[in-house]
């Protein structure tokens, strides 16, 4: 909300400060100054002049050589300017003056620009004469400028006055962010309210006094609100005799300040009432309406209406409408009927003031793609009350301008106003909650800062009822803060019971997942929970596969963004992607964060949120060093007992032969892989890429932090390596398995020393070497111990086929 | 006999001298200090020496050989050392070569942001909860005191799955499934991720992280609330950082506000971080609504509380410049070597 300092003045005529105190006073009591622009900021040493002479210049056609009256000199000024002729008051400025833009009204340079004497083809100019845009404004909001041309004052206009002051540009345009819950700030006279209570000044509302012409009202217009539950109040007064032209000075720049374009005066008041009371109005023309009625009643399905915007709208049942005897006539809060706009020809103007349901008006304004200036203020909630008060000032405006006669009486169709709402005042439990020890007397101070009234025989306040906010002693709480000051509430620290600050387990080991995936080079990467539908297509799934049940988002940012994903790899591939398009090299990511399963479709509870440990490189390494980055964090959390490597992970997006599942003690807790060429292609990598997936609800249950000292051995070791031929689909993993479960309590530790497949190797075979190591805990070994664990072991791989050699 | 020992000392002496190898030194022990070495032989002849004078020549023997040992051990002192030191002169190294470093990953800014609020607030005997993205209307928005047609669920933006489900706006929720639990008092925080249907530009990103914070205890104050979150800013941008409370509106907590710290780029004159204003918007905080607290079925006559909210984002980008918030979920590895 945008509002200049004069028109806050206007009701607060104490007030006195500088921008800048102002900006700050007022953000601490709770209405935040978001910016301030004083609008003279490049404006210096312009004045008000009258043209005593023309003369053409003698050696440019297009220029004029003019003689100024600025009261106290006169100065020759040469300009180019079509439109001025002698006697005309105008605005000039001097040497050494500055003006905020130049005459095309391109963007205004930060400091504006300064205006020195010179010579124009040899002629001297004292100075220049401004158009508008060169003063920082346009038109729209000086409508009476001319088109290319030098501002005219009119007539009456003092020469040598400050020409700023004359156009009312002396001034501060402050711009608010109003809280939702504060309707009442929506408005001047709300926020004049905050100012005066802020400074300690008196507030002066506008004394509101209708003179009326003596005409019935009745005789007029009828209203009937027939869905009372969207209109608690409808309030309708005619005006009659209607002359159209322009409103007054004062309040075409008050409007220009708030950023509105000011029009005419019937339209200027209607909004300049809504700026000030924070209530819209509607004109409609009287003679447009028939039957000489009004019903505010919902609209029917797929009816449509045109506003007065020239568009045609579609309706629904849920829409309220604004209708005559005999049609609708606009949408109601929303906007009016291009069938009963007025025009410039209106004899007679019914003045609509209403309330309506707010959340009605913000979900038709939502449907209809149409949000207004009045709808805006409609959807907060207004106040019925302040729907009588803004109609009635809209009235006085008109007759006070000389805009039109006021026809005696009001249409008031309301439901019974809410009694006003009454809070006790317990000021133990304000200064409890605040931590304070602010007086009685301070407290009351404050509520009558803020009109709201503390009768003492009930110990309550009465809440006025443009202060729909305040419900509570909470809320009392928060109105002494605000005028107390926050910054005077003291700090301390909350007593009472001691608490352990924590991270819980699951948290514990996603930060040693950071800390084991960062140790290995990989880089926490983040991406997003939702995805596009295609991503299924991209890694190659089927049709039917279970991955593909995800749960759609009803209003997505687009497709890309519809779904949560169910697989967590398209994020990372896609990160790993872009790195290898911007040419970044050995590239490892890793990344934690959920899918989303879905226990049912469409989701009747929560889904599975499941934390996903996923991680993801291309370049220096191969499937190994994935295998490594797993085992070194399984290391970490305590999974001390064999993980088993299942190469039928039956994972489409990975290379059939480079693919494994990680069974922990015959839970699977994840997998790992070469990613499969075909998705490399849909992903734009032209590298190998490696991934692996670790499901971290299934790792928690066998993670431990818990550690024991075993001791370190006393007696020797003992070695023995092993060669031999193993048929080709044996996996070393099996015979790894033989040598636990064969090689009894005095095995230590296995190693594998040689992998061979070749030449000197039978065909369909391939040459395997271990090296096993036995210790016994409580004595040296003897050579036949070690001999009875070998011969069992290699008893063993015997009978799976493979052959020992020498 | 004395002279013949005299000479075999004048010998081997000179013999040490002379010698230019550590091999010439180890001869010289050989001859003459070695079993069949002249010493040796002296001794062996003792047997044509006359037995009273026995002794004495004994001693003799034992003095020239512990003077040849002395020297001899000196001399192979000096030349072990002179060894070692041609030795290390052959062997420097230039020290600016490029290190062989280890690679080791980065973390994401968001999460160092994170880890560092967390563990201010764990200090301070916060316990860290996770509650559900995916979440129900009640949590998100109706028992934060925000109910149906409340135009506060339009400002917030929410992605919805149906009527009932939606992606959670905010961490708030988590402050309800907590107090549900009933175990009072309560010291939390909760980060996590929350989702608004912002298009994504320098600013905005329809996901994001927020940590929210929640005490709940008999006679928690206003006050209690600006101490914590003054000495929370300290721990997190330098002990000098002061902060400013603004009221401001969220509909579950009353009375609420606005921090904002001292601009840590500045120190409060005025920079292109804070605008000139020299100060920063950090974090929106109040005391637990009433209303809140009732849903939850904690007694607002008995218990009070506060609560706060902070964009992780916003933590990050401003603690370390980062211009553009599209680089936090890119994932571009130049970006994230960096932190």
């Amino acid at each position: 909300m945008n509002t200049a300092l004069s028109w806050i003045k206007a009701y607060v005529p104490q007030l006195e400060c500088g921008d800048q105190e102002y900006t700050d006073a007022m953000t601490l009591s709770g209405t935040k100054v978001e910016t301030y622009e004083r609008l003279d900021k490049n404006l210096e040493k312009i004045y008000v002049g009258q043209i005593l002479s023309i003369e053409k210049h003698p050696d440019a056609d297009k220029l004029i050589v003019c003689q100024v009256d600025l009261g106290e000199k006169q100065l020759q000024i040469v300009t180019g300017a079509p439109n001025v002729k002698v006697g005309d008051k105008i605005p000039v400025v001097v040497d050494g003056g500055k003006v905020a833009g130049g005459h095309d009204g391109s963007p205004l340079p930060k400091d504006g620009i300064v205006i020195k004497n010179g010579k124009l083809r040899g002629v001297e100019s004292y100075g220049m004469m401004c158009s508008i845009e060169e003063l920082g404004s346009t038109r729209d909001f000086y409508p009476e400028a001319p088109e290319n041309g030098i501002y005219i004052f009119p007539e009456d206009t003092q020469v040598g006055a400050d020409a700023i002051e004359v156009l009312g540009l002396r001034d501060t345009v402050f711009e608010y962010e109003v809280t939702s819950n504060r309707v009442d700030c929506y408005s001047v006279l709300g926020i004049a309210r905050e100012a005066a209570a802020t400074f300690g000044k008196p507030f002066v509302p506008p004394v509101v006094e209708v003179k009326e012409n003596g005409e019935k009202v009745e005789d007029y217009i009828s209203v009937e609100v027939v869905d009372q539950d969207l209109c608690s109040r409808y309030c309708a007064r005619v005006c009659t005799n209607i002359k159209i032209g322009p409103s007054p000075k004062w309040m075409q720049r008050r409007l220009a300040a708030s950023g509105i374009r000011p029009i005419n005066n019937l339209v200027d008041i209607t909004n300049y009432v809504m700026e000030e009371y924070g209530q819209p109005m509607h004109a409609f023309d009287l003679d447009t309406i028939e039957g000489k009625k009004i019903i505010v009643k919902r609209a029917a399905d797929g009816e449509e209406f045109e506003t007065l915007d020239g568009q045609v709208r579609k309706l629904d049942s849920e829409m309220l409408m604004i209708c005559d005897g005999a049609k609708q006539i606009g949408i109601a809060g929303i906007m009016g009927g291009e069938n009963s706009k007025i025009t410039d020809e209106v004899k007679t103007v019914l003045f609509e003031a209403a309330t309506f349901n707010g959340a009605n008006i913000r979900k038709s304004a939502k449907r209809l793609g149409l949000r207004t200036d009045a709808s805006g203020k409609f959807e907060k909630g207004l106040d019925p009350r302040n729907a009588k008060a803004a109609i009635d000032r809209a009235c006085q405006l008109i007759q006070e301008l000389g805009c039109g006669e006021v026809v005696s009486g009001t249409v008031d169709v309301c439901a019974p106003l809410k009694e006003l709402n009454r809070i006790p005042f317990d000021p133990v439990r304000v200064n409890d909650l605040l931590g304070t020890d602010i007086s009685i007397t301070t407290m009351l101070e404050i509520f009558e800062r803020l009109e709201l009234e503390y009768q003492e025989d009930t110990k309550e306040l009465i809440i006025p009822s443009f202060r729909q906010d305040l419900e509570g002693i909470a809320d009392i709480a928060e109105e002494v803060a605000r005028f107390y000051g926050y910054d005077k509430i003291p700090m301390t620290l909350p007593s009472g019971e001691a608490t352990t600050g924590k991270l819980p387990f699951k948290l514990r080991l996603e930060e040693k997942a950071r800390d084991i995936a960062e140790f290995c080079g990989f880089s926490q990467g983040m991406c997003y929970s939702f995805e596009s539908p295609k991503v299924f297509d991209k890694l190659l799934l089927a049709e039917d596969d279970q991955a593909r049940n995800a749960i759609v988002i009803s209003n997505p940012l687009g497709e890309d963004f519809s779904i949560m994903r169910t697989v967590p790899l398209n994020g990372i591939l896609t990160s790993l992607a872009t790195n290898y398009n911007r040419r970044n090299k050995d590239v490892r990511l890793y990344e934690l964060g959920n899918v989303y399963l879905p226990k049912a479709l469409p989701l009747t509870e929560l889904p599975d949120e499941r934390m996903q440990f996923t991680l993801g490189f291309y370049g220096e390494g191969d499937f190994f060093t994935m295998k490594g980055v797993i085992e070194e964090y399984f290391d970490a959390l305590g999974l001390t007992k064999k993980l088993t490597y299942d190469p039928k992970a039956g994972k489409v997006f990975l290379h059939p032969g480079r693919q494994a599942k990680i069974i922990y003690e015959g839970v699977e807790l994840g997998y790992l892989g070469e990613v499969h060429p075909e998705v490399l292609d849909n992903y734009d990598m032209g590298t190998k890429a490696y991934v692996a997936v670790l499901d971290m609800p299934s790792i928690e249950p066998f993670a431990t932090f818990n550690r024991k000292f075993e001791g370190i051995a006393k007696y020797p070791a003992v070695s023995r390596d092993i060669s031999m031929v193993v048929p080709k689909e044996i996996l070393v993993g099996q015979i790894e398995e033989v040598i636990c479960q064969r090689g009894g309590k005095i095995l230590e530790s296995y190693g594998l020393f040689d992998v061979y497949e070749g030449s000197q190797i039978k065909e369909g075979f391939k040459s395997v070497a271990y090296s096993i190591t036995f210790r016994a805990k409580d004595r040296t070994l003897e050579e036949a111990d070690v001999t009875a664990a070998m011969k069992k072991i290699l008893n063993g791989l015997e009978a799976m086929g493979i052959e020992l050699r020498g | 006999m004395k002279a013949k020992l005299e000479q075999i000392k004048t010998e081997a002496l000179a013999q040490i001298n002379s010698a230019g190898t550590l091999e010439e030194l180890n001869d010289v022990r050989v001859n003459v200090l070695g079993k069949k070495g002249a010493l040796t032989a002296v001794l062996k002849s003792m047997k044509d020496v006359a037995p009273e004078d026995r002794p004495k020549v004994g001693q003799m023997v034992n003095e020239t050989r512990e003077e040849v040992e002395k020297v001899l051990e000196e001399a192979i002192g000096k030349m072990e050392k002179a060894k070692r030191e041609a030795q290390m002169k052959a062997e420097v190294i230039d020290v600016t070569l490029p290190a062989k470093k280890h690679n080791v990953g980065h973390r994401h800014p968001n999460t160092i942001a994170m880890e560092e609020v967390e563990r201010i607030f764990i200090g301070m005997g916060y316990e860290v909860v996770e509650g559900p993205e995916v979440e129900t209307d009640y949590y998100n928005f109706e028992a934060l005191n925000i109910p149906a047609d409340h135009p506060a669920k339009d400002e917030q933006d929410t992605f919805y799955i149906n009527g009932d489900i939606l992606l959670r706006t905010q961490t708030s929720g988590t402050q309800v499934h907590v107090m549900e639990q009933g175990k009072l008092p309560i010291r939390m925080i909760a980060p996590g991720r929350v989702f608004r249907s912002d298009e994504v530009d320098a600013t905005h990103s329809p996901s994001f992280h927020q940590i929210e914070g929640l005490v709940i205890d008999k006679k928690i104050t206003f006050a209690d609330l600006k101490g914590t979150l003054a000495e929370f800013a300290k721990e997190l941008f330098g002990e000098e950082t002061k902060v400013k409370f603004r009221p401001h509106h969220f509909n579950f907590t009353e009375p609420s506000a606005e921090m904002d710290v001292s601009c840590f780029k500045c120190g409060g004159s005025g920079c292109r971080f804070c605008k000139g204003s020299g100060w920063i918007e950090i974090l929106g905080c109040g005391m637990v609504h009433p209303n809140v607290l009732r849903m939850s079925n904690i007694d607002p006559e008995k218990y009070s509380g506060f609560a706060f909210g902070m964009g992780l984002e916003r933590i990050a980008l401003l603690k370390y410049e980062i211009d553009d918030m599209r680089l936090l979920y890119e994932n571009d590895i130049r970006f994230l070597r960096q932190f």
